[in-house]
């Protein structure tokens, strides 16, 4: 991704809260069912793979088609079990796969 | 013998009567699938028979957050959320996004644990046309919910 996704995870998150994490990527989302100005058809190139993990276990994801507007935006929830890591990934058409890490500050 | 006869004609009728009911819950029963039918693309109904593997949904339990109409179809926010425990016993695996009259009729598939404390998902989709925009949410009990929700679209996504 040209620019790095974006992730706002609440400030102040206490052990058994369930809490909204927003994600927001930057991509162009060709649908492949577009045509050029010559008329020639427009690959697709989308994110088809997004997963949010904590420590390594499935919290939330997605298998996405090209019906999810240019940009993606996905907010869903986590139930936080104490201090960790929370994984992101985003993976295109084109293979390029891009990964955030993010430390789960717990009071 | 004249009791016998009456309570006969009785049973009778409450037989008659009651193969009726059956009739009509049968008729019902039968009916059911088509207070879900959505007019849909041949793909629309062949990713919805994939997704269901036989199972005849109960209808609603979702909720869903779109608008009732829209003047760019190449941004509809939309929010779905199914109200579950999300224990290990019983929480809600996945809620999958149709649109019937897009070129591809699954817009997206998204899962869901027990660590997701609860089952909603707010993302952006497209809509080519005017559509039921259709929710189907998978249980960890094997069983299914579906829901519609049609959006007037004023200005259909490009390309969708």
């Amino acid at each position: 991704m040209k620019k790095p996704p974006r992730i706002k995870i609440p400030d102040g998150v206490k052990p058994g809260d369930i809490i909204e994490i927003k994600t927001l990527a930057t991509h162009v989302m060709e649908t492949g069912n577009r045509k050029d100005a010559a008329g020639n058809k427009i690959p697709r190139d989308i994110i088809h793979t997004f997963t949010a993990t904590f420590e390594g276990r499935a919290v939330f994801s997605g298998a996405i088609g090209s019906g999810i507007a240019a940009n993606p935006y996905f907010a869903f929830f986590l139930k936080v079990p104490g201090p960790g890591t929370l994984d992101f990934t985003w993976i295109d058409d084109e293979g390029e796969t891009t990964v955030e890490k993010v430390p789960l500050v717990v009071a | 013998m004249a009791d016998d006869f009456r309570i006969k004609v009785i049973d009778r009728r409450d037989f008659v009567l009651g193969a009726g009911a059956a009739a009509l819950l049968a008729a019902h029963v039968a009916a059911a699938p088509d207070a879900h039918a959505v007019t849909g693309s041949a793909e629309f109904e062949t990713v919805l028979a994939d997704l269901l593997k036989g199972a005849a949904p109960r209808s609603g339990g979702i909720n869903m957050d779109l608008p009732a109409s829209i003047e760019n179809g190449d941004y509809v926010p939309v929010a779905l959320g199914v109200e579950s425990p999300m224990t290990a016993e019983s929480y809600v695996k996945a809620i999958h996004l149709l649109s019937p009259a897009n070129p591809r009729a699954l817009v997206a598939s998204f899962k869901f644990t027990p660590l997701s404390g609860r089952a909603r998902v707010t993302t952006v989709m497209r809509l080519a046309k005017t559509q039921e925009v259709v929710a189907v949410a998978e249980l960890s009990d094997g069983t299914f919910l579906m829901a519609t929700h049609n959006v007037d679209v004023k200005v259909g996504g490009c390309g969708t």
